[in-house]
């Protein structure tokens, strides 16, 4: 398959030392197999996620990822514009929609833009990362580059929220979603059927300034998963990792559990799949290992 | 004149039009049909003062005070379900977000509400720089309210924080520096023109 390009906004998480960096370094890893090449959009800010709406109201909000997207249209003018972060994919797609759907906030945007000399138009595709690998390259051709089938595992697929709503992936229903399901059987692994989280909410950014009632909600994500007799839990989305994984020591202590679930991208299972190692992988980031991935790796 | 006591003055007979004239997506909320099934798709719930199909019918009910006084939508988690499954496609969540960011600007959202201090400390955050600084984002909030009460919630999160470190997910020299975009002074300028152009908008009350 001919190389494809997309132009990529990789988001604060995906930094060097940031939350999710072990994501990008998977993501890096995956894409080198696939033959995609991401054309990170110079100079791209932070998308104010779902939280920045209090203090930065409709238009600041907006101005944050229309910035974004003239920054894209300048550097890869063509390109789609691809994010692996479910929020700052979600942003940047929502502001597009926005300012197409209201000819006052094309222009107010603009006008604010104007302020650095930029402008947008707005008019490229903004999407997420699996809807590249469902759509531009397909399951059959993402099975062909395994070599090390992930036999023996069994993985609850954990959608979340932002991946999957209000947007989600085309020919995919908003309740029960199957792409990461086949995509993890893709890789060679076991899907549990019926992982009845999958598209459950783990509190997001509440997590932070609500962690009672997000962990309440987390902890039922976590039960679902072993009660499907998964080994582990894969996702697309960096909030939705961070908070199934960090916090099973404070919610173990809390409601008497014994959970030690490791939490993955879909990411780190296509590259221990097609045959990097656990650095490549980005293994060395999870904070509950995921000992079979690593043992596959070494292999 | 407060910006709050102008809103009253102009919109005495009907707190909805007050709400389709300055929140953002208000002008869904006439459509609603009170079924409830956003209420009952909603993580947070059962945590809600007043879900979302009772704030709409408050709105419209002129319940102004209740309304934007409310911790209600502060309790959004923006999951999305409720636009998702919303039968007359409201867009629910942006109306929970819009009425809580009028409510703030207002300075009538209840003050110590932990998501509104929250979201506040993430916008200073990121707007300063351009890019999240995870670290000092986490360092506000633990000492929000106040040194000893930060220290002690600092030390319940040290094993997590310790964790991230070790995994390299967490750099501690962030604190003096960190990430940010090139261009900040555009950025900056981009953010006081929009916000700007935003208040005007306030002031035509």
């Amino acid at each position: 398959m001919a190389k494809k390009e997309y132009s990529f906004y990789p988001g604060c998480s995906s930094q060097k030392l940031a939350s999710g960096s072990n994501y990008q370094v998977a993501v890096d890893s995956m894409c080198d197999v696939l033959d995609i090449q991401l054309n990170t959009i110079p100079d791209w800010n932070c998308c104010a996620a779902s939280i920045g709406y209090a203090e930065g109201g409709e238009l600041p909000r907006l101005a944050l990822s229309a910035r974004n997207l003239a920054l894209s249209e300048q550097a890869n003018p063509g390109q789609d514009v691809v994010a692996t972060c479910a929020a700052c994919w979600l942003a940047t797609r929502e502001t597009k929609e926005r300012l197409h759907h209201s000819d006052d906030l094309m222009k107010e945007t603009n006008e604010a833009l104007a302020a650095a000399g930029l402008n947008v138009k707005a008019d490229q595709n903004v999407r997420h990362m699996v809807e590249v690998l469902v759509e531009d390259i397909g399951y059959e051709e993402m099975g062909k580059h395994v070599k090390k089938p992930l036999e023996g595992i069994k993985i609850a697929g954990y959608v979340g929220c932002q991946t999957n709503r209000p947007f989600g992936i085309d020919g995919e229903s908003f309740e029960n979603p199957k792409y990461l399901d086949k995509l993890v059987e893709t890789m060679g692994a076991e899907a549990v059927d019926n992982y009845d989280k999958k598209v459950s909410c783990c509190g997001g950014a509440l997590a932070f300034s609500e962690p009672e009632k997000s962990q309440a909600l987390i902890k039922d994500i976590i039960e679902a998963a072993y009660d499907g007799g998964a080994d582990m839990i894969v996702t697309p989305c960096p909030v939705c990792q961070m908070n199934v994984e960090i916090y099973q020591n404070d919610i173990n202590a809390k409601y008497k559990t014994k959970f030690k679930m490791p939490v993955v991208y879909y990411s780190t299972l296509m590259s221990v799949a097609y045959g990097k190692n656990a650095k490549e992988a980005g293994l060395d980031g999870q904070v509950i290992a995921a000992k079979q991935l690593n043992d596959i790796a070494a292999k | 004149m407060s910006a709050n006591t102008a809103a009253v003055e102009r919109y005495r007979n009907s707190f909805l039009k007050e709400v389709e004239a300055n929140v953002e997506e208000g002008n869904w909320v006439k459509m609603c049909m009170q079924c409830g099934v956003c209420s009952g798709s909603c993580p947070f719930g059962p945590d809600w003062e007043h879900p979302p199909q009772e704030l709409f019918m408050m709105i419209r009910a002129g319940k102004r005070e209740e309304v934007l006084t409310s911790s209600s939508m502060w309790m959004c988690t923006s999951c999305y379900n409720c636009i998702a499954r919303c039968p007359r496609e409201l867009p629910i969540t942006h109306i929970m977000h819009g009425l809580a960011n009028y409510a703030h600007r207002l300075g009538i959202a209840p003050k110590n509400q932990p998501t509104r201090r929250f979201a506040k400390m993430f916008w200073d955050n990121l707007s300063k720089k351009g890019r999240v600084n995870e670290l000092k984002l986490g360092v506000s909030l633990y000492f929000m309210n106040g040194f000893v009460s930060g220290i002690k919630t600092a030390l319940a999160a040290l094993p997590i924080g310790i964790s991230m470190y070790k995994t390299k997910r967490l750099n501690p020299m962030e604190y003096f520096g960190g990430h940010g975009v090139k261009d900040t002074s555009g950025l900056h300028a981009i953010l006081k023109k929009a916000r700007e152009i935003e208040d005007a908008k306030m002031k035509k009350f």
